[in-house]
């Protein structure tokens, strides 16, 4: 990695303004997979912020909201959200807000609040807004959604390095991984580099089997269920 | 220690899951009921997606119920015929059942009515059972042996169709089991359980049949739901997971062992009581649930 700092910091010098790469480009999720993090280490042509965004695969959300029906609580209202990253996590030099404008940030889609949501009946309106608080709210419990300041730390002025973090349910698919360089707050250089979370080994052939072979796998569920069933009652017989 | 789970993709400490699966087995065994209605709230609890631990209990609830159904078998306590034509109302129902469930997630309400149900069903049975219970209780006090009656003549047994069923003692029609299972069919279906807790109180109440006989039996008819459930489930909606299905099994197992042993050893009325007392915990759980303020007044919910 020390050699790739080198040739990286050097590659800075001759005018890229900035250069970045991940430790590791796939995650292998096994049966002991309890959460991981991949480091992401890069070099600048000089002082600058960097910020870096993981957005996860796409899918569509539904945000539903209780009210109570005759004493009972009774979902009354949806919106569908399409469109929404499965997992989406920031990571900052310095505070977003103190090293550039609102209008940079909503342009490029940097902090949970200019995160753009669709709802699938068109535009987002005044009324939606707590619908959207509460997708975001409920996407930062399940630790799929994350805002952190300061985790992007420079080494000089030029290498810096951030540990990207995915808790154990983490979505699978293709990531993207994005890194700005933001300088007199504008963006100066920016670089995506995709990141894939992927299941191998015995539990990718499972979860493999059941999506291809849908009706066989349940046959299969099945019958061990009813083998491990019988054989846990073997050394009962006599008893 | 951490297992991946490759369905539910998520991470979860094995002893918890194997402690999970021992405690509702062990429920089980005892009475016969599939502890479906327990399993998958806590399941749901821990962090296994709601799709994903009602499919994957359907799958554990198959071994469970073998295991348990071979314990009963060996004490001569399960009666195949009645449990055949359980069966085979049971199908149907459970055919009309999974047709209605399409017509109310449509409507948006699926989660109301299955609560609704949950409430009404437990809170009447568990009520009846703990009446009924507590009742003969006092009469074995009082009068010190039990005076029994093998079953009351009404205008059920004017029924066609009239079939017996040897081991529990019974001359009645067959449309009476039929019904019950078609019954039990469709909300199993609906309720998404195999539909122990609601067959085990029916056996005893509308059928007749003899305490000892009815957690076999019962446990009989949910194998073959248990098995269509999870057939299906795999099939429709790709949310069995057999990894943890096998974990909570592997505890299962165990604790129905334990389970059948204890509870041949306690008497009928004490394990009515111990039932009824269960079930309105779950109906009272459920409906305070209901009612209370939710944490979350919003809920986020990944469209497929």
């Amino acid at each position: 990695m020390l050699a790739a700092l080198v040739a990286l910091s050097a590659g800075g010098a001759r005018g890229e303004p900035l250069v970045a790469d991940l430790t590791s480009h796939l995650i292998g999720i096994t049966g002991a997979f309890t959460g991981t993090s991949v480091v992401l280490f890069g070099a600048t042509d000089g002082p600058g912020d960097v910020v870096v965004v993981v957005r996860g695969p796409e899918h569509d959300v539904a945000v539903r909201r209780k009210r109570r029906v005759a004493g009972v609580w009774v979902n009354t209202k949806e919106e569908v959200f399409v469109g929404v990253p499965s997992f989406y996590s920031i990571a900052s030099s310095r505070p977003l807000d103190a090293i550039t404008t609102p209008d940079v940030l909503g342009f490029h889609e940097l902090g949970l609040d200019y995160l753009r949501l669709k709802l699938a009946r068109g535009a987002l309106r005044e009324e939606d807004t707590p619908f959207r608080k509460a997708l975001i709210e409920s996407q930062q419990r399940e630790g799929a959604f994350g805002e952190t300041v300061g985790k992007v730390d420079f080494l000089g002025d030029r290498l810096f390095r951030s540990t990207l973090a995915f808790p154990s349910n983490v979505p699978i698919g293709t990531y993207l991984v994005q890194v700005f360089l933001i300088r007199n707050k504008g963006v100066v250089s920016g670089q995506t580099t995709p990141l894939v979370i992927s299941k191998i080994g015995v539990d990718a052939e499972i979860a493999d089997f059941a999506d291809h072979r849908a009706a066989i796998y349940g046959l299969v569920a099945v019958a061990t269920a009813m083998v491990a069933g019988w054989l846990a009652s073997v050394p009962f017989r006599n008893a | 220690m951490e297992i991946y789970l490759p369905i539910a993709e998520v991470s979860l400490d094995v002893f918890v899951l194997l402690a999970l699966g021992g405690g509702v087995g062990f429920l089980s065994g005892v009475f016969g009921v599939g502890g479906g209605f327990l399993l998958t709230p806590f399941l749901i609890f821990i962090g296994v997606p709601p799709a994903v631990a009602v499919a994957s209990s359907a799958n554990q609830l198959v071994g469970a119920s073998v295991s348990g159904v071979l314990a009963h078998w060996r004490r001569g306590n399960v009666d195949f015929k009645m449990g055949g034509v359980l069966l085979v109302g049971g199908f149907l129902g459970s055919l009309l059942g999974v047709w209605l469930f399409g017509i109310l997630r449509r409507l948006g309400q699926v989660e109301l009515v299955i609560n609704l149900s949950y409430v009404l069903l437990l809170g009447t049975l568990g009520a009846l059972m703990l009446v009924e219970g507590t009742r003969t209780l006092l009469r074995r006090r009082r009068l010190g042996v039990p005076r029994r009656k093998l079953h009351q003549h009404t205008w059920v047994h004017g029924l066609p169709l009239k079939m017996r069923f040897r081991r529990s003692k019974l001359y009645i029609s067959a449309l009476l089991p039929l019904g019950l299972g078609f019954l039990i069919g469709i909300l199993s279906a609906i309720m998404g359980i195999g539909g122990g807790f609601v067959m085990v109180p029916a056996m005893i109440y509308l059928l007749g049949m003899p305490t000892m006989v009815v957690p076999g039996t019962s446990l009989f008819q949910i194998i073959f739901v248990a098995a269509t459930v999870t057939v299906l489930q795999a099939i429709n909606n790709r949310t069995v997971d057999a990894v943890l299905a096998l974990v909570l099994l592997i505890g299962g197992v165990l604790g129905a062992q334990i389970g059948t042993r204890m509870g041949s050893r306690l008497r009928g009325d004490q394990l009515r009581i111990m039932l009824a007392v269960l079930v309105l915990a779950v109906a009272i759980k459920l409906a305070v649930d209901m009612t209370a303020t939710p944490e979350q007044l919003y809920s986020a919910a990944v469209v497929l």
